[in-house]
This record gives C-alpha cells, sequence and structure tokens, in this order.
C-alpha cells in the first residue's frame, strides 16, 4: 500500500491553521474566534500526529492528547465565559466587550 | 633606619582645618575661625619643627608607604612621605613662613567678608604645598602642585565680585596649566623609560647614564620639559603673565602664594630633579638662561610701575629668575637658599605692604603715598629691613644668597653674572624707589579717608572700578572699615608677623656666609648629601670636590682654585651695585623728585614700552588668546558643538520622535490588531526560515 507522504498533512494542517488565524482576526463574534482557536490547535495536532507517524515515534500521539485535554479545558472554561458575558453585555461583539469593568 | 615619623600627619593637619573651616566655619564666630586655622597650621609647624629637631631621624628618610595608590603591572604607585636635606628647608620655609602669614592675616582680613572662606583656602594651601614639599614620588608630587595651583586660583579671585580678580584667577589658572602640561609629559615619559616614578628609583635609573654632551636625549626632554612646568609655576618667560595679575588676590596671600611659597615650586622641582638635569647640559643651559632673561626682563618692567603690589610683584619674577639662574649653572644650593632667604624677605615686604595697603586705606598707588615713615614706624622699618635683604647690602640675608648665585654664575659663563650684576643694581633701584615714594617725602594722598580704590585696590568686596582716579565717588563705603581716623599702624596681631620676618631677614643669610668671608657656608655643606650624591660619570673625578657642575667649572669646594680674593672683588661689585641702585633712587625720588618725570618724557618711548610691561600681555592677546577664542567660536562652538554634537543629538531625537510618531498607531489597544501583528511576525519568521532552508 502505497503510504500518502507527510508533506500532505502538513500542507493540510497549515491551511487549517492558516484558516484559524484568518478566522480569529477577522471576525467578531466570539464563538467564531473560539472555534477558530480550535481550529489552529487542531491544526497542529494534525502535524503532530503525521510526524508521529512518520517516525513511528509516539510521543507526538501523546502530545496531542495532552493538546486535546487542555482544549477540552479551556472550552469548559471559555464558554462558561462566553456565557456569563452574553448575560451581562447581550453582545458577542468582539468590538463591544473591550473593558473588563461594565 | 627607617622608623615611622607619620610624615602624612603633616599635611593632613591644615587640610583638617580647611575642611573644619570651610565646612561649619559659616556659622562660626571670627574668633574660633581664626583660632581653627592657626591651630591647625601651627601644630603642623609644630610637627615639623618636632620632625626635624627633636625626632632624631637621619636624612634622607622614606616613610614606610601608606599605601598603594595605583598599581599596573610593574607601574606602581604609593602615597608615601619622604624628608632629605632639600624637604627639611622647604618644610620648614613652608609652615614657619605659612604659619606668620596666617597670624598676620587674621588682623588684615579681620573686617572683611567670607573670613572662614579665606582661612579654609589658605589652610588648603598649606595642605597641597606639603604635600608637594614632602611627597616622595613625582605623581603625589604633581597632586600638591595642582593642588596649590587651585589653591592659588581661588584665593587670587578671592574677591570674585570684581571681574578684574576672577578675570586674573583664570589667568592664573590658564597659564600654570600650559606648564602642568610640560611637567605631565615628563612624567610620562619617566614611566616610559624608567617604570616608576618614585624619587629614588627614577635617580637610580637615571644614575648610571652619562651627560647627555652630544646632542639630546631623552633625559633632556624630560629635564625641557619639566622646566616648561617650573616656568608656568614659577612665573618665568614666557609664562610669567599669571603673576602681576595674581596681585589682584588680597595681599598676605599674594605674601604666602606668589611670593614665599607656591611660586618657588618650580625651584624646588628643578632642584630635586637635578640628577636629571645635571646629565642634559643643554636643559641647564636653557635653564639658566631663561632664568637670566626673567631676572633681567622683569626688573625692568618693575622700575616702571606705580602701584606698590606690581612693583613686588615683577621683583618676584626676577627673583625666581635668580633662583632658576643658580639652578641652571649647576649651583642648586645656592638656588634654595635664595628661595629660602628669599621666602623671608619678599613675604615681609608683601605683608608690610599690605600693612601700608591697610594704612591709607586700600590705596596700592605709591604716587598717592608719601611720608609715611612717622606715621607708621614699624611697617617703614621692617620693610626698610627687607629691602636692604633684597637689594644685596651687606650682612643681610639676601646679601649671602645673591652673592653666592652671582659667584656661581660667573664661574659658568661672564655673561649670566653681567645681567645679574645689572639686575641686582635695577632691584636695588626700584626697591628703594619703592621705599622713597612710599615712605620719604610728604603724603600725597587725600588726608584721613578711604577714598575711591582704584581698579587693583587691595581690599574691599564692593566693585570699586567706577571710584577710579578723580571720580568723587560718594565715599565708597567703606567695606573693611579702613578708613577710620587716617593714616594708622596696623595692629600687633599684624606687625609681629612682621617684626619676626624681620629679623630672619637679616640672620636667615648667616647660615650660609661662604668661605671668602670668614663663614663656612653651612647651608651648602647641609644640602650637600642631596646634590653631591649623584654627579654625572663624566666629570666623576669631580664627585668628590662639590656640586656636580660641568667639569670646567670650579665649586666652592675647590676654592683656592680662584681664591677669595677674586670672589671677595666679585662681591664688592655686586655691592656697589646696589649702592648703586640705592643712591639713584634716592636722587631721583627724594632729591629732585620732578626728575624722573623728566627723564621719562626724554626716554618717551622706552618709558611707555617698560610702563606698559613691554605690551606683553597685549601680544598674548593678539598672537595666542584671540585666535583661540575665535578659532573656538567658530570651529568648535558654532562649528563642531552646535552643527555636529547639537545636529547628531537633536537629530536623533527630532527623528526618533517623527518614527515613533508613525510606530505608535501599532499600539492601538485593539487585541486583534495585536494578534495580527504576531501573525505577521511569525509570517516573517516562517519565511526566513524557509528561505534559509531552501538555498
Amino acid at each position: 500500500m502505497e503510504e500518502i507522504p507527510v508533506s500532505y498533512y502538513l500542507v493540510l494542517s497549515a491551511i487549517l491553521f492558516a484558516c484559524g488565524v484568518t478566522g480569529f482576526l477577522i471576525k467578531r463574534n466570539i464563538i467564531t474566534i473560539f472555534m477558530s482557536i480550535e481550529l489552529m490547535l487542531n491544526g497542529v495536532n494534525l502535524s503532530f500526529v503525521a510526524f508521529a507517524a512518520r517516525w513511528h515515534n509516539l510521543s507526538g500521539q501523546v502530545f496531542v492528547f495532552f493538546v486535546m485535554v487542555v482544549a477540552a479545558a479551556e472550552a469548559a472554561v471559555g464558554l462558561a465565559i462566553i456565557i456569563a458575558v452574553f448575560r451581562t453585555r447581550e453582545t458577542l461583539n468582539i468590538d463591544q466587550v473591550n473593558l473588563l469593568k461594565l | 633606619m627607617n622608623e615611622n615619623l607619620h610624615l602624612w600627619i603633616i599635611p593632613l593637619l591644615p587640610l583638617a582645618g580647611a575642611t573644619i573651616n570651610g565646612l561649619l566655619g559659616k556659622r562660626f564666630s571670627r574668633g574660633l575661625v581664626a583660632t581653627v586655622a592657626l591651630t591647625f597650621c601651627g601644630a603642623a609647624f609644630a610637627m615639623a619643627l618636632w620632625v626635624v629637631t627633636f625626632s632624631g631621624v637621619s636624612l634622607p628618610h622614606v616613610d614606610p608607604s601608606l599605601t598603594t595608590w595605583m598599581r599596573s603591572g610593574d607601574f606602581k604607585v604609593d602615597y608615601s612621605f619622604a624628608l632629605d636635606q632639600l624637604s627639611v628647608v622647604m618644610l620648614m620655609v613652608v609652615t614657619g613662613v605659612g604659619f606668620l602669614i596666617h597670624i598676620y592675616s587674621v588682623g588684615y582680613m579681620w573686617e572683611e567678608g567670607g573670613f572662614y572662606r579665606f582661612f579654609s583656602y589658605l589652610n588648603l594651601f598649606m595642605f597641597f604645598m606639603l604635600t608637594l614639599v614632602l611627597a616622595s614620588n613625582y605623581l603625589l608630587m604633581f597632586i600638591g602642585w595642582e593642588g596649590v595651583g587651585l589653591a592659588s586660583y581661588l584665593l587670587i579671585g578671592f574677591f570674585f565680585t570684581r571681574d578684574s580678580a576672577a578675570a586674573a584667577g583664570k589667568k592664573a589658572f590658564i597659564v600654570n596649566r600650559i606648564g602642568d602640561f610640560g611637567f605631565l609629559i615628563a612624567l610620562f615619559l619617566m614611566i616610559q623609560h624608567f617604570g616608576s616614578l618614585d624619587f629614588a628609583k627614577v635617580f637610580d635609573a637615571v644614575k648610571p647614564y652619562a651627560a647627555e654632551t652630544s646632542g639630546a636625549g631623552f633625559l633632556t626632554a624630560i629635564a625641557l620639559l619639566l622646566m616648561v612646568g617650573a616656568c608656568g609655576k614659577s612665573a618665568q618667560i614666557p609664562l610669567y603673565v599669571w603673576l602681576p595679575d595674581a596681585m589682584e588676590g588680597p595681599t598676605p596671600v599674594s605674601a604666602l602664594i606668589h611670593a614665599a611659597t607656591m611660586v618657588t615650586a618650580g625651584v624646588y622641582m628643578v632642584a630635586r630633579s637635578h640628577v636629571i638635569f645635571e646629565r642634559a647640559p643643554s636643559a641647564m643651559m636653557v635653564v639658566a638662561i631663561i632664568g637670566t632673561l626673567t631676572a633681567f626682563f622683569a626688573a625692568t618692567i618693575g622700575i616702571a610701575q606705580t602701584d606698590i603690589k606690581k612693583v613686588l610683584a615683577y621683583s618676584t619674577v626676577s627673583q625666581l629668575g635668580y633662583m632658576f639662574m643658580a639652578c641652571g649653572v649647576g649651583a642648586f644650593s645656592a638656588g634654595i637658599f635664595h628661595l629660602m632667604t628669599h621666602a623671608f624677605f619678599k613675604g615681609l615686604l608683601f605683608l608690610a605692604a599690605g600693612s601700608v595697603i591697610h594704612a591709607v586705606g586700600g590705596e596700592q598707588d605709591m604716587r598717592k603715598m608719601g611720608g609715611l615713615w612717622k606715621k607708621i614706624p614699624w611697617t617703614w622699618i621692617t620693610m626698610l629691613i627687607a629691602t636692604c635683604a633684597i637689594a644685596g647690602i651687606p650682612g643681610l640675608s639676601g646679601f649671602f644668597s645673591k652673592d653666592e648665585i652671582l659667584w656661581r654664575a660667573y664661574q659658568a659663563s661672564w655673561a649670566y653674572w653681567i645681567v645679574g650684576v645689572v639686575t641686582a643694581f635695577m632691584t636695588s633701584f626700584y626697591m628703594f624707589r619703592l621705599m622713597f615714594m612710599t615712605f620719604a617725602g610728604e603724603y600725597r594722598g587725600a588726608a584721613g579717608s578711604s577714598h575711591g580704590h582704584e581698579e587693583h585696590a587691595g581690599h574691599g568686596t564692593h566693585l570699586g572700578r567706577d571710584a577710579a582716579g578723580e571720580a568723587p565717588a560718594p565715599h565708597a563705603p567703606a567695606p573693611h572699615g579702613h578708613g577710620h581716623g587716617g593714616v594708622h599702624e596696623s595692629p600687633w596681631v599684624m606687625l609681629g608677623p612682621l617684626v619676626v620676618l624681620a629679623v630672619l631677614s637679616v640672620v636667615g643669610g648667616w647660615v650660609g656666609i661662604p668661605g671668602s668671608l670668614g663663614g663656612s657656608n653651612h647651608f651648602d655643606k647641609f644640602l650637600g648629601p642631596v646634590f653631591r650624591s649623584s654627579t654625572p660619570a663624566v666629570n666623576a673625578e669631580h664627585a668628590q670636590a662639590g656640586e656636580a657642575v660641568p667639569p670646567e667649572q670650579t665649586t666652592e669646594g675647590e676654592e683656592p682654585k680662584t681664591g677669595h680674593s677674586t670672589e671677595i672683588m666679585f662681591t664688592i661689585i655686586s655691592v656697589v651695585a646696589g649702592l648703586l641702585g640705592l643712591g639713584l633712587a634716592w636722587l631721583l625720588y627724594s632729591a629732585k623728585p620732578d626728575l624722573p618725570d623728566r627723564i621719562a618724557d626724554s626716554l618717551h618711548a622706552l618709558y611707555t614700552a617698560v610702563a606698559n610691561k613691554y605690551w606683553v600681555d597685549e601680544m598674548y592677546a593678539t598672537i595666542f588668546v584671540k585666535p583661540l577664542i575665535g578659532i573656538s567660536t567658530l570651529v568648535f562652538w558654532r562649528g563642531v558643538d552646535q552643527t555636529v554634537i547639537d545636529g547628531t543629538l537633536n537629530g536623533g531625537a527630532a527623528g526618533a520622535r517623527e518614527l515613533s510618531d508613525e510606530v505608535r498607531h501599532m499600539q492601538s489597544g485593539n487585541l486583534r490588531s495585536y494578534a495580527g501583528w504576531v501573525a505577521i511576525g511569525a509570517a516573517c519568521v516562517l519565511a526566513y526560515m524557509v528561505w534559509v532552508g531552501t538555498r
């Protein structure tokens, strides 16, 4: 069976990461920005696993688990914050949420 | 024997006095300030006396080094003090005369403002002067050398509200700096060649060298550069111009610094370095010629001065010229002998002049004095003694020292001797002219008032210039209270030092009565170990004969070669020259008082030249000062400073502001724009890495 070259994975990873960055920069909605961050994390995860498979080295895989755990924790906390923000300000436009104090 | 005498305490005592008075003196009463100053200065004198007479020290003596000051490789400079016969003489002169002048100053400065400041400076001067004298290496000596220059500057400009005083202080400092430059280069040359600045080490290193009779080597260079330094400090041609201006300072300062001690530092330094000078005959010749010319030149200027202190100032320059003449012909001990006697009689002359000025209420113009001898008899008598001493009247101190110099100069070359004798004649003339104008005849000043001072008025912190001449100034508020009750004798606190110095001016020369006059020249023998131990190899056969002099010359020790009768003949000639000067002064300024004006008229051009000091100041102003100021203004100030330095800095600042005006927009506070910059930065790094990787 012919293996898919690692560069394919890397290009895909880069595309995913770039999408994440672009979304992070241009979107106003907090939820969307949050999702863009997840996208960047997963783009990086992809390159980790790609290299782990290529070099038959498990540390890449292990690293991905850690990233996922952190991302899950972050999602839990982040979503809680977003809900709290929405409750107080009734908006999710990031440009209007530029003050910590009400 | 190397016991520790703690010589360092001697200079430190006056420093303590200076510190106490300088920091706290403002709150002290005048009496307390004077007590502090006198106590510490007197303590230094007492300790010096103890060291010299009772401690039983064997000279030369070097105290253990206090601490190492600097060390660089093999080169090492210590804080260490030493004592030999030469320093003993200087030490006694400086502390003794210095102490007397301190006492005198209490009376003289009592009414002046800045009393504590004056004594603080005076003590500071003593500290530096003693450091200079006691130092055991050139660098420590240089500290004292610079320090006395500083003290001199501070004291010349003591009446700093007067522009002329401030300018005179600056002039003295700057002219001295030229000399110090030469001194410094000489020190560097010594470090280069001998790797040390310690007197003993340098001289030991020099001793193997033969005299540089053919051509000039580095010893000549060192000697000449040292002489440049000495010229600045001791007011020799061409750097003498600062000393007459230095008379702006209070009169005790003129006596202490500009007559008795500081200005002789150059002579001391040359004598101290005699080992080097003896091996550089051409440098010795330069020293002798400079000394002779200065002696003559300054004496001619002294003849036409009308300011009592200016006469004494030029006289000092002239007498210093004698000392250098002596050093230049190898008669170092004669030079030091004259240094000592000069300290006595010239210190006395200045103090007496101060007493005169005090008596007539701040007037310094001799044309407005006259007939004072009845009114201030003590001042008159003491000043007469000093004048006789400087004029070389037999039996007084100046007679012996000057006579010895002239005799030794004759042995080197008859030219030095002729100029020396003519100068002795002029010295006698202008000194007795001063005496006649001041003390004889009728009083020519306005009676009983301290009328408008001339520009050079020695006292007063007020700006007395507008009151100069005949201007009917409304009785300038006599700031020193000298206006009371007309001409009056000074208080005893001032007369006491005068009397002591007068006694010293008489007996001071008796330590050096030459063999030809039945004495045995103790002074020369006392200094012998310093000056005789180092004869250059060339005339080693003369080494035991006396001082190191070029081989064809004889010395005191080889008396029979020329015989006493010749020496006595020369003595008589110089005495006659002195008496002629006295007679001429009497003729012109006492017997026929209208004659000087007629002579001045008939020799108009010469008189004008002399009265204007040969326009040397103006010449220096045209040749050096104005071009320097012009170049500095145009090139260094407008050009380099304003254009290049200011331009660079201001341009840099303006550029930074322009740039940051643009760049600060990056910091908008908008979080996403920051993220954008991060992304761009990351992209740049990536691009760079890719570019490096694919290359």
